[in-house]
């Protein structure tokens, strides 16, 4: 890494760091029905959708209301993907006349993109039309993601409102979610992205002649290169805002005309965590304590900053196995050195291992780079980063209604170290909450460990395996911590689109998507109900530094403690393999 | 904002106050579920919000974007009179010794603008080290006497298989065997190098960059 990534580096985290009280206060007015700005516009369209569809906005909801509908939501979703992959050779926008999409890896992109995990066995440019992606995945990348927004403002709402049965009503959040914050920002985002050369077309894929023409692997000459076209900006601005990140294309952001410039980079990498931060603010101030969404904020950085780190060392070492062909991979101003393996020039190794910690720190799982031709221990990073259960920054609403429940189990911990019944922001902790958030903290690594373990014990889980060694174990523990925490990044190199893995992801995608969100609601339902604790002076208080460690401290554990084993048996070996001279 | 005192401003909106047991949180539903009610209400949402973010949405960008930055968002073409000859974001296979090589490509063949794909090989394996070895071996074969390390995004496969730029000390690396290829003073050649390289964007964004494609073409204007 050069002094080019390091300056970047900082001023990311200065840029990310001064947007989120602007944009958390802003999304807070958004979720109490306040004046915000964009009503005289919006307000109109929000109001006849309403009519429409038959919605009271004023009519609140149970626990259980809430989650149906958002059920029944996601189901039309998941239904609708499916359909139209399967239909998509018979509809218009289909300039490359693509054919119809197997069932299996059509359930699975249909899961993939319903749950906002955006896992693709497929490649964009050469399997999807253009129809597909604009009505499908498009849209989804907005739905899922306004799902994750909405049911952490329900959750907020059970921790803010004392005794009353609603947590309010999952339609009007969900609207409210699209029409005020998603689409505001994608759409600037997009036609910023457009200007600095995403492709936003619908012709087909244009012919260039080679300068210096090539031959193909059966020795026929190639005089000419396809350039593929396609509604990509407007989707990529909101997979990364929404922490979806399916590509437009196959390599996703790597792509030169998904992420051409630096410029183009550095607001993607801008929109990974943009809103996953920016909601910590939304939190403290809908709780009527911002301290209380600092701490939360805080507590991600002092996880994902000494992570970023691990893997800036990492990469720029380089590979110990090339260094004795004469090669130069030093850090200058001429080059970015390290590892550039699975790396793209422009971005260097600063910006790609910041990209890979940001992606699945974020659910977002986006790459702009290989994972898979990572060092051991800078493919451990993101890696772990999913399997701490996409609670640091996480997706847009998820990944903080996620931190919500860690934070309901540091103080039942601190509470069980002191004899006293635990309270987070004056709500009792009690039996039924804690049942509920063992749930949503046991099922994703129950998800992953079992997954993994069945497919590495059958023919159809190896034989996707593309390196030799314990990284092939690495590339299937990926690929199920990814699914099975909603992230969709992968190590590449894994053949997964396979009937086998197509149907084993999809309900790893699906289980760890849906049956969080109803303990997490049921959460919100009960906490409701309860009254205010008032603070006295055996109170633990929640916005501390001391609290922030224990909260991060307990992220850490409960990850590490239930992954360490399984990271032994892939990176963490690889690493002393990769290190010591004779293997 | 300062600190907010007021507390839970949302508590107001809350309606008559019960007072339940808390430690019994497994209560009855106040309100009926309505399914029939929450179908059409998804079913209309659903249904308009595809309009919006799936048809009104991307089109707007489309339009937009193609009055904004026509040459943008359509590929960043490059025209050699009604000829399209590149695009000034994607790579060119490049195997003469008398042009500059870009990134090794992963794609099949390589450059190939409809599969980008990386190589996806390990650090640890073997066929990873079989492959740089192979480059560099091609590399020193076509500049014989050329003896100086050689910089690792030159023998390293980029992670789209289209990359179009090379870090300028990969293109300083080859500009010998280039000038001597073609004839051409080697000072013209570093020039021209300099000529296509980009800095990082308001100076530290990014890596600097050589333009391979439009650096060869450059090379072969030159009289």
């Amino acid at each position: 890494m050069n002094t080019y990534a390091g300056i970047e580096i900082v001023v990311y985290f200065a840029v990310l760091l001064a947007m989120v009280k602007p944009l958390g206060w802003y999304m807070a007015r958004v979720y109490r029905g306040r004046p915000c700005g964009l009503d005289a516009v919006l307000a109109p369209v929000e109001r006849l959708l309403y009519r429409l569809s038959g919605v009271n906005p004023d009519g609140e909801m149970s626990w259980q209301k809430y989650a149906v509908a958002m059920l029944i939501f996601n189901l039309l979703g998941i239904v609708a993907v499916y359909g139209l992959q399967r239909l998509q050779g018979s509809l218009p926008l289909n300039p490359q006349e693509l054919g119809t999409v197997a069932p299996d890896l059509a359930f699975n992109t249909a899961v993939s993109f319903a749950s906002n995990t955006n896992w693709q066995a497929y490649s964009g440019e050469s399997t999807l039309s253009h129809l597909t992606q604009m009505l499908g995945l498009t849209v989804q990348n907005f739905l899922s993601a306004a799902t994750g927004m909405a049911v952490l403002v329900a959750l907020i709402r059970g921790l803010s409102r004392t005794s009353t049965e609603t947590i309010g009503n999952f339609w009007v959040d969900m609207t409210r979610s699209t029409l005020y914050i998603l689409m505001p920002l994608s759409l600037v985002m997009a036609i910023v992205l457009a200007s600095q050369g995403v492709v936003q077309s619908f012709g087909p894929a244009a012919e260039a002649t080679l300068l210096d023409p090539t031959t193909d692997a059966d020795g026929q000459a190639v005089l000419t290169q396809r350039i593929p076209m396609g509604p990509a900006a407007s989707q990529v601005a909101i997979k990364q805002l929404g922490t979806n990140g399916g590509g437009f294309f196959g390599v996703n952001s790597a792509h030169p005309l998904e992420n051409p410039t630096p410029l183009s980079n550095f607001l993607q990498l801008l929109a990974i965590l943009l809103i996953p931060a920016a909601l910590c603010y939304t939190f403290g101030e809908m709780v009527g304590d911002v301290r209380q969404g600092w701490a939360l904020l805080a507590t991600m950085l002092i996880i994902f900053v000494p992570l970023v780190g691990l893997g800036l060392w990492a990469e720029s070492a380089g590979n110990p196995r090339l260094a004795d062909l004469g090669i130069d991979a030093t850090a200058t101003l001429q080059q970015s050195g390290g590892n550039m393996e699975g790396k793209e020039v422009r971005f260097g190794v600063g910006t790609s291992v910041l990209w890979a910690a940001a992606t699945t720190a974020a659910s977002n799982g986006s790459v702009n780079s290989m994972h898979d031709s990572f060092t051991p221990l800078g493919g451990l990073v993101p890696m772990w980063l999913m399997q701490l259960g996409e609670v640091i920054f996480g997706g847009v609403g998820s990944g903080l209604y996620g931190l919500l429940i860690f934070a309901l189990v540091a103080v039942f911990i601190a509470g069980l170290m002191v004899g006293r019944t635990p309270e987070y922001l004056g709500k009792k902790i009690e039996a039924y909450e804690m049942k509920m958030a063992a749930l949503v903290i046991l099922i994703p690594p129950i998800v992953v460990l079992a997954g993994t373990a069945l497919a590495v014990s059958v023919d159809a889980g190896r034989a996707a395996i593309a390196n030799p060694g314990p990284h092939g174990f690495s590339e299937i523990l990926y690929a199920l911590s990814s699914a099975g925490n909603n992230n969709g990044s992968a190590f590449g190199g894994l053949g997964a689109n396979s009937i086998f893995y197509n149907s084993l992801l999809g309900v790893a995608m699906f289980v760890s998507r849906y049956w969080l969100i109803i303990p997490v609601l049921a959460i919100a339902g009960s906490l409701a109900r309860k009254r205010q604790t008032p603070v006295s002076a055996g109170t633990l208080p929640t916005h501390t530094p001391l609290f922030v460690v224990l909260l991060a401290g307990i992220v850490v554990l409960v990850g590490a403690l239930t992954f360490l084993p399984a990271l032994a048996l892939g990176p963490i070996v690889e690493h002393l393999q990769l290190t010591s001279m004779n293997s | 904002m300062t600190q907010s005192s007021q507390a839970n401003p949302d508590s107001k909106e809350s309606s008559t106050p019960r007072d339940r047991n808390a430690a019994e949180p497994r209560s009855g539903n106040p309100r009926t579920l309505d399914l029939s009610e929450s179908m059409r209400a998804a079913a209309v949402l659903f249904l308009s919000m595809t309009v919006i973010t799936g048809i009104v949405y991307p089109l707007v960008v489309t339009v937009v974007a193609q009055v904004a930055s026509p040459q943008a968002s359509t590929g960043s073409l490059i025209h050699d009179g009604d000829r399209i000859v590149g695009s000034d974001l994607i790579g060119q296979p490049f195997d003469d010794a008398r042009y500059f090589w870009g990134r090794p490509s992963a794609t099949t063949p390589a450059y190939n603008g409809l599969g980008g794909s990386g190589s996806n090989l390990a650090t640890t394996n073997p066929a990873l080290r079989a492959a740089v070895q192979e480059r560099t071996e091609r590399l020193r074969a076509a500049d014989k006497g050329n003896t100086l390390p050689i910089p690792v995004d030159l023998v390293s496969a980029s992670a789209s298989g289209l990359d179009p730029h090379l870090s300028p000390s990969a293109a300083n690396y080859q500009a010998a065997r280039v000038a001597r290829e073609r004839g051409i003073p080697l000072q013209r050649v570093r020039e021209l190098i300099k000529t296509h390289t980009q800095p990082p964007m308001f100076g530290f964004l990014g890596q600097p960059r050589v333009h391979i494609l439009r650096l060869n073409r450059s090379l072969d204007a030159v009289k």
